[in-house]
């Protein structure tokens, strides 16, 4: 039994164990490890086509994650005060909205963008002045937020949802009794004690959307993310400058799941 | 769910004159939660600087009363009035009343210092900072917890985040401080020790104390007046000495004290005093309370600390006295007296407590004994026979929710 379970750890985390330890190899090949150095590091990050891709998954994630956490904590208080078969009815969706798979979610803003855009864009070519160029809709940063949050945004209610169910009610009724007007509650205890919960859903959406590549391979364009970068230069042969990259990415994801981890926790344990 | 259903042509606040010396009153009162009728049509008016409690069993209506008054519900049908105004629609934050919560619902996320200073800090215009430092340090000393203000909540006792809820509701000088079952959560000595506090408080404070306890020691022992309640009715108001001497019904003289019940039928009355013939066939008599009709079902209670129990038989005494003859079933040492459950042919098993005094006199009496049980004829009351269906809570048999 035990020794199942250490092949199961082992199948999981060699892969990972050869990326990290490459990405620190001396030499040229992404087989034989030929002595420690970090050029591997200097030279992703020196990259201007990894710097860009970098940027851009950053902005996105950054923006989508930000978008899902008012908005997801909006519809998670929204629902809280929502009653019956209703309620009911909108967790399943969102529940469902977490399980649908990447490809579909890709898939489906694909078309739909696509869709809405074919349709608005002679139309905005029809009002517009004549002489001058009318916009072009297209795939770009719009539907890369868009797609990403839609996701994220799931993930964000689900976890806050969490927090505010966890809350005392008597606590934002003391509140009242003690001359809070409604607003007044929101700002002062209902907030500070979901709190927690926001931010690690915002943190979880950052990671979300920073390692996606399923989603916005479809919708990204002509824009390139991160993970869209890695995918069309591992054609081109594996180099440890990929394992550099990688690492990186398993890093920030990594750091940011335990602290969201860690703000999850902490915030459950000094209630009575 | 906040919403009021209004009788077309109902008065407004202008058209109520409030009851002389009132600070709150219920009128007709009645709250719906859907086929459950929680308040029915509740009367009731509560004075400026009275401690009045309402005591009932679990699921009576209690809190919902208090929540009334403190603005979480709204009732279905009737007004609510506070210091003569009409009350219904005013959300909670504007009503000046205060309440402590059954688990206290101090807020986590601040320090003691800063869950008294809530309240103020909501007034507008807000007071200045050393004015509210002034106010919540002076609170903490009334509590008995100066300096306890840099604390955290997680780290006060049981009783200390007792004191700071209750610090947090006085500071802003509520017109009327709500008490939901505070004590619940206690153990029993520094539960006792809390209802004394408490008393001495609202004495010193001159506040007006709304209690809701299903408690009825702590009601006895701490109230001006007790509302006794019933599957959302009041059943009897009056002074703690009223309800334990003058019960108004069976379920009354039940739920307030411990007392003995025969059933019987009402055989004769005159001037007061009631005959009833038990099933067995033995003749009681004592004073009635309310109205009954010749052959009804009553029951005569008695108090068991009111029996006397002695070896020999006792000599006539006033008119209208009961005696019989007891074997002794069971004693039970209670402290500060002695229980005896004891048997008689006619009457079945009941009990008599025996003071440690007159215990050490005549000796104590052992199990299987015969003895002589007696009462005044004052010490028996004739009243209604509404038995309770369901169990009364008693005091000391207290149930930890959750
Ligand atoms: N929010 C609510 N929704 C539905 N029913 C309710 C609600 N609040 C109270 N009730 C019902 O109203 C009745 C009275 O409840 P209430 O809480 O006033 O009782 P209580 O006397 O305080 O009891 P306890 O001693 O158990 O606290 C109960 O039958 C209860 O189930
Ligand atoms: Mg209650």
């Amino acid at each position: 039994m035990r020794l199942y379970a250490m092949a199961v750890y082992l199948f999981l985390y060699i892969p990972i164990g050869i990326i990290l330890l490459f990405s620190f190899s001396a030499g040229r090949s992404a087989s034989q490890f030929e002595g420690f150095s970090l050029q591997w590091y200097g030279k992703a990050l020196s990259n201007p086509f990894v710097m860009d891709a970098l940027s851009t998954s950053f902005t996105v994630a950054v923006i989508s994650a930000g978008i899902a956490g008012i908005f997801g904590t909006m519809a998670a208080l929204a629902l809280q005060s929502m009653r019956g078969r209703m309620r009911l009815f909108f967790d399943a969706l969102i529940y469902i909205a977490v399980m649908v798979p990447g490809i579909v979610i890709g898939i489906a803003t694909l078309i739909a963008l696509v869709t809405v855009f074919g349709w608005l864009n002679p139309l905005l070519a029809a009002i517009w002045p004549e002489g001058q160029v009318p916009p072009q809709m297209s795939m770009g940063y719009g539907s890369l937020i868009a797609a990403h949050t839609l996701f994220s945004m799931a993930l964000v209610i689900i976890i806050v949802r969490a927090r505010i169910a966890g809350m005392d009610r008597s606590l934002t009724e003391a509140s009242s009794d003690l001359y809070a007007t409604p607003f007044g509650t929101f700002r002062q205890i209902t907030l500070p004690m979901i709190f927690p919960g926001i931010l690690a859903g915002v943190l979880l959406s950052f990671t979300f959307s920073f390692d996606d590549f399923i989603i916005a391979f479809f919708v990204a364009g002509s824009e390139t993310t991160l993970p869209i970068y890695v995918f069309s230069s591992i054609r081109r042969g594996v180099t440890p400058e990929i394992n550099a990259i990688g690492s990186m990415v398993l890093i920030v994801s990594l750091s940011l799941l335990i602290v969201a981890q860690l703000i999850l926790q902490r915030g459950r344990t000094p209630r009575s | 769910m906040r919403q009021t259903k209004q009788n077309p042509g109902q008065l407004n606040s202008m058209g109520y004159a409030p009851i002389p010396g009132s600070i709150a009153e219920f009128r007709g009162a009645t709250k719906l939660f859907g086929e459950v009728v929680a308040a029915d049509h509740i009367d009731l008016a509560i004075f400026k600087g009275e401690f009045l409690s309402f005591l009932g069993p679990s699921g009576c209506g209690k809190t919902t009363a208090l929540r009334m008054l403190a603005g979480f519900e709204t009732p279905s049908r009737g007004d609510v009035l506070i210091d003569g105004d009409r009350v219904n629609d005013m959300p909670p934050h504007r009503r000046p009343v205060n309440m402590v919560f059954q688990h206290y619902a101090l807020f986590p996320h601040l320090n003691v210092f800063d869950n008294i200073a809530y309240g103020l800090r909501q007034r507008r215009p807000r007071p200045g900072a050393s004015e509210i430092a002034t106010k919540v340090e002076r609170t903490l000393e009334t509590v008995r917890l100066p300096g306890y203000g840099k604390r955290r909540i997680w780290e006060m006792s049981g009783g200390q985040q007792q004191r700071v809820a209750l610090a947090r509701a006085l500071v802003n000088e509520p017109k009327l401080l709500l008490l939901d079952e505070p004590m619940a959560a206690l153990d029993r000595k520094l539960r006792r020790e809390m209802q004394i506090e408490l008393q001495t408080l609202q004495r010193q404070l001159g506040i007006t104390f709304v209690l809701v306890t299903h408690d009825q020691e702590e009601a006895l022992s701490m109230s001006d007046r007790i509302c006794l309640m019933r599957g959302g009715r009041i059943v009897q108001i009056g002074s703690p000495r009223s309800l334990y001497d003058e019960p108004a019904s069976r379920y009354v003289a039940d739920f307030v004290g411990k007392s003995n019940f025969f059933e019987g039928r009402l055989s004769g009355r005159s001037a007061g005093i009631g005959s009833v013939e038990t099933r067995s066939g033995m003749l009681l008599s004592g004073r009635t309370v309310g109205d009954f009709a010749e052959g009804q079902t009553v029951a005569v209670s008695i108090r068991p600390e009111q029996c006397l129990l002695s070896q020999s038989e006792p000599g006539e005494a006033a008119a209208g006295a009961t005696r019989i003859k007891v074997r002794i079933r069971n004693r039970i040492f209670l402290g500060e007296h002695t229980e005896y459950l004891v048997e008689s042919g006619g009457m079945g098993e009941f009990l008599v407590h025996v003071s440690r005094q007159a215990d050490a006199m005549s000796g104590a009496f052992e199990a299987g004994e015969e003895a002589w049980a007696s009462w005044p004829r004052e010490a028996a009351i004739v009243l209604e026979n509404d038995a309770t269906s369901e169990p009364p809570k008693k005091g000391n048999e207290h149930v930890e929710e959750k």
